[in-house]
């Protein structure tokens, strides 16, 4: 920050009036992330070089991380693939801090997927913590109560020694956060690959509800209202975090960037949404958004630009932690646990009674002016005078060039045969990889990280890991709620990063289908590396394309979510970069949630159905990578008929309680599913797949580990069975009869492949749950 | 029948206390830890989460809120208390019971579904269970390691004042698996796992927690009537 508060140290401040007078003044946009073209567009916008306050807003502004400037243009594809079916529940599109969706009975639900990865790797209890805090204060800025969270994580190799010093410290802080701030932790996921070792991955996900007439947004209208902060003090922390942080690459070499990441206070957090849930309630806020990255050079620029006039903030009455902060500093920083609301004069002082009620600090720092202008003033002396327009909406848009990797047709073409890649032979061969494969990296037991969330908080918790969707309750008069399951599979996305980005979307939209849940609404998490690679961009603008195409199929549309770039260490282009990677979360919506299907059976003598076909679908498995370390081929093949059809089914299934237990297959095949399944509730299952093998002519190998898509395994009580399959039929879905539940009495439960091999369950137990405390304590 | 709940900033699981206590068939009264009044209820409850930000030690500062002044008088009159995990906590900060909560022997936050055997029946949040049966309802703490001096632990294990004991494994360090316990007078009740997690078929692993608050129904009207 020297470079930029040199003037202040001088004791001269950067006023406009003096830009004005001193146009030759070198400044430190290269230092704060920007390029030389945007620096003159900055210097052409205001006809004058910009002060150093303005300077300092520009840059957080127009970084990446803040105005998607290389992402954008590929973004709109979302808006092209957008029907007039997609928005009939669509209350708040993209644009806004999160979509909104109506859910049915007066009640909307908003949710969003957030990255925090550059900070998680550089400081992994705080980064992680502070996301999830991000995130939630997104969701309580559309005016909703925040009901759950969720957490998608990615991680080096599960061997490598700083693996060891991230995964806690990312677990914990994900933990420390929810738990104290009491939201229901009720899914996610954990992926170990090297790709990620240098940049870990933490996407978290936050769902909140509100009644109709409560949806607000971020806008400052109304000449003469009052511009008020609230929440937490600022501080130095997280100073310049979203422009150096989100838009360099990490290297090994450089200044130390610890102090950019940002604290976390959950007790304040939790305060401060008990705080504004009365405000709302008490109607006393016209316009609220929450600061996060870019702090109030964001939310002022923000608010300021999606009002109807202009603003005037008296940056000295920004309450401090640290009072020798400079102008630069105070609009950079990313102190947390901050709000920022727009409130009538008639209101101010009831807005002011319900934070003294709740200990919360407030300070009103201005008013929204007839101008067009937001001017920022320090002790009565301008250092901002800008159209906010073009601080947060007019930045910089980037055609950056694109084209797909020389590496691809090699890549594609090695394909995972059984010639290139050795397969079980024997029964006994088949046991022993269920063990391994159940116990790998990416399959093991995730109990060691979810059992140090609180899942049960709030009290509507109706599933949550590991069944394949969290299931929370909305309307307790009604058991209205949602399902969510977030997903992603960047090796998937790897090999095609079209496919792969539509394989994530189809999954969580099974996942949330097999828990009993109507698939309303997507949010994505794109994470890639540097835009800058040809490469990589093509990666971006291939899953892009692909999801918004799948989205469209699907009928369910984008609400809203995030880009995260530069996720990369070092320079090699393609080869340093993360494995591409598209984290999808879908929401659904059930009437009841108490109807919701566990994905693992209670009781014995229910007949489990296989639903949908097996192919040999080997590119890019768990299998392939578990006992091969082998990447290579095509992903398993998308068909979005047959995904709306068992989806349907699944649904349908919930409503008029065909079934009991529904288990979606995804990564590890259906020998995960099943192992899932029985170590759900303990009780165990005999399956038979000889008629499997007959129909769809592939081998019990393949029957157990292949990937294809579009499947699930179910459990029928046996009085709903003719009903069960005589809705399949009639939808034309195939369904196949493959074994049963199974609790013989006074036996231990197994989990038995009739004629071909048998495992008890407790073999299966130990092996499932003890990969992560192994390795992390 | 009305029972309080103490809501203090930063507590939790507030709105799931009151919750169980509706379905309980008594009416949930708000209480405010700033408010020195406990507005006439019949009985307490401190819920979990982590009051003040837990920022000294758990329930070290809402110990001294305003309305413990209150809690600690009605507790002496006999008024069932009932304090859940934080409120537990508060419990052995105001010394309403002994001992005190630290951090889990694993030196991480843990949730699960945890069984419990019912070592006493006899207080007032316990009449309604059945002394050597299990029940399992949630359990989720960072620091829920019970500790005492064994003359302390002695004399609890003596006059029958454990109330729940952890089944299987020590989920969280305490000595001797102590989970719950109560006072001399059976009126006062602290456990680190969470009953109002588990009063509500479908949320929750079971719905042994509401015994609990059917409990005091009774003793609590035995109270007022004394």
């Amino acid at each position: 920050m020297s470079a930029t508060t040199s003037g202040h140290q001088a004791g001269r401040l950067d006023t406009v009036s003096r830009a004005e007078a001193t146009p030759e003044r070198e400044q430190p946009w290269a230092a704060l992330g920007l390029k030389s073209d945007e620096y003159d567009r900055i210097r052409e916008i205001l006809g004058r070089r910009p002060t150093g306050a303005e300077l300092a807003m520009y840059s957080v502004m127009w970084s990446e991380h803040c105005s998607y400037k290389s992402s954008k243009v590929h973004l709109k594809v979302f808006g092209d693939h957008l029907t007039d079916a997609m928005k009939t529940s669509l209350m708040v599109g993209i644009g806004e801090n999160a979509g909104v969706v109506d859910i049915g009975h007066d009640w909307a639900v908003t949710f969003k997927v957030e990255s925090h990865n550059h900070p998680s790797f550089v400081e992994p209890y705080q980064g992680a913590a502070t996301g999830v805090g991000g995130i939630i204060r997104d969701i309580m800025a559309m005016g909703a109560r925040p009901i759950a969270v969720m957490d998608s994580l990615r991680f080096g190799a599960i061997d490598h020694p700083d693996t060891a010093r991230v995964v806690p410290g990312v677990v914990s802080g994900v933990g420390g956060y929810g738990n104290c701030i009491g939201l229901p932790n009720i899914g996610g996921e954990v992926v170990f690959d090297p790709s990620y070792q240098g940049n870990p991955l933490v996407n978290a996900l936050c769902v909140g509800a509100m009644k109709h007439a409560d949806v607000h947004l971020a806008n400052a209208r109304g000449v003469g209202n009052l511009v008020v902060l609230f929440g937490a003090r600022t501080g130095g922390d997280g100073i310049g975090g979203v422009s150096v942080l989100a838009s360099e690459t990490f290297e090994d070499s450089g200044p130390s960037k610890r102090p950019a990441v940002q604290v976390g206070d959950p007790f304040q957090e939790k305060v401060l949404i008990e705080c504004c849930l009365d405000l709302f309630s008490a109607d006393l806020v016209e316009g609220i958004q929450d600061l996060g990255g870019a702090g109030l050079s964001c939310a002022t620029s923000e608010l300021a630009s999606a009002g109807d006039g202009g603003m005037l903030v008296h940056l000295d009455r920004v309450p401090l932690r640290d009072p020798s902060l400079s102008p630069e500093e105070i609009l950079m920083s990313e102190s947390q646990e901050r709000m920022m609301a727009v409130v009538t004069p008639a209101n101010i002082d009831a807005f002011l009674a319900v934070t003294a009620k709740w200990d919360v600090e407030a300070a009103v720092l201005g008013e929204v002016t007839d101008g067009d202008h937001l001017v920022v003033q320090w002790h009565g002396e301008t250092v901002v005078d800008v159209p906010p327009r073009t601080v947060a909406h007019d930045g910089p848009v980037y055609e950056r060039p694109y084209a797909r990797p020389a590496s691809q047709d090699a890549l594609q073409a090695d394909v995972p045969t059984a010639e290139r890649l050795a397969r079980p032979g024997t029964d006994e061969e088949l046991r022993a990889l269920l063990l391994r494969m159940v116990a790998s990296p990416n399959l093991c037991s995730r109990a060691w990280v979810t059992d140090q969330y609180d899942r049960y908080v709030m009290g509507g918790t109706a599933l949550a890991t590991p069944d394949d969707a969290g299931v929370v309750r909305v309307d307790e008069e009604t058991g209205l709620g949602v399902a969510l399951s977030l997903d992603g599979n960047g090796r998937y996305a790897k090999l095609d990063p079209r496919t792969g980005a539509q394989l994530a979307l189809v999954e969580a939209y099974r996942n949330v289908s097999a828990a009993g849940a109507t698939p309303l609404a997507v949010t994505d998490c794109l994470n890639f590396g540097s835009p800058e690679d040809p490469g990589v961009m093509w990666q971006f603008a291939e899953a892009v394309r692909g999801l918004a195409v799948g989205c469209e199929a699907l009928g369910v549309p984008v609400t809203g979510g995030n880009v995260s770039l530069y996720n990369q260490t070092g320079d090699q282009g393609l080869d340093s970069a993360v494995l591409p990677t598209p984290v999808i979360g879908v929401l659904g919506v059930l009437d009841d949630v108490r109807r919701r299907t566990p994905s693992g059976w209670k009781v014995a003598g229910q007949n489990l159905y296989l639903l949908g076909t097996t192919r040999e679908e080997f590119g890019g498995s768990e299998w392939a990578w578990a006992e091969h370390g082998h990447l290579g081929g095509m992903p398993p093949a998308v068909d979005f008929a047959a995904e709306a059809l068992l989806g349907d089914v699944l649904v349908q299934c919930s409503r008029d309680g065909l079934v009991d237990a529904a288990h979606d297959l995804s990564d590890g095949g259906l020998a995960q599913a099943l192992v899932e399944s029985v170590l759900r509730y303990g009780v165990g299952a005999r399956v038979w797949l000889d008629e499997l093998l007959e129909r769809d002519g592939v081998d019990l190998f393949t029957a157990l580990f292949s990937e294809s898509t579009a499947r699930a395994v179910v459990a029928v009580p046996r009085e709903e069975e003719v009903r069960f399959t005589d809705m399949c039929t009639a939808r034309g879905l195939a369904h196949l009869r493959i074994g049963v539940s199974d609790a013989e009495p006074g036996q231990e439960p197994v989990l038995d492949v009739q004629g071909r091999f048998s495992v008890r369950l407790a073999e299966l137990s130990a092996a499932h749950t003890g990969t992560l405390p192994k390795h992390f304590g | 029948m009305r029972i309080g709940v103490v809501t203090f900033p930063g507590s939790l699981d507030d709105g799931d206390a009151r919750r169980a206590v509706r379905l309980a068939g008594a009416e949930p009264v708000a209480l405010w830890h700033a408010d020195a009044d406990l507005h006439g209820v019949d009985a307490v409850v401190l819920p979990g989460g982590f009051s003040y930000g837990d920022y000294l030690r758990c329930g070290a500062i809402a110990s001294f809120a305003p309305v413990m002044t209150e809690v600690v008088a009605a507790a002496g009159r006999g008024v069932p208390v009932l304090g859940i995990c934080n409120g537990f906590q508060v419990l052995c900060e105001s010394h309403l019971l002994p001992g005190a909560l630290v951090r889990n022997e694993a030196q991480k936050f843990i949730c699960t579904d945890q069984r419990l055997l019912v070592e006493n029946a006899d207080t007032a949040w316990t009449s309604a269970l059945t002394a050597g049966t299990e029940i399992t309802v949630p359990l989720k703490n960072g620091e829920g390691g019970f500790v005492a001096d064994t003359e302390t632990l002695d004399r609890l294990e003596g006059e029958g004042r454990v109330v729940f004991r952890y089944v299987g494994p020590n989920p969280n360090g305490s000595l001797r698996g102590i989970a719950g316990i109560t006072n001399e007078r059976g009126n006062v009740v602290g456990l680190m796992p969470h009953p109002e997690h588990a009063v509500e078929e479908g949320f929750g692993p079971t719905t042994d927690g509401l015994a609990l608050f059917t409990s005091v129904l009774t003793a609590g009207l035995a109270a007022v009537g004394a």
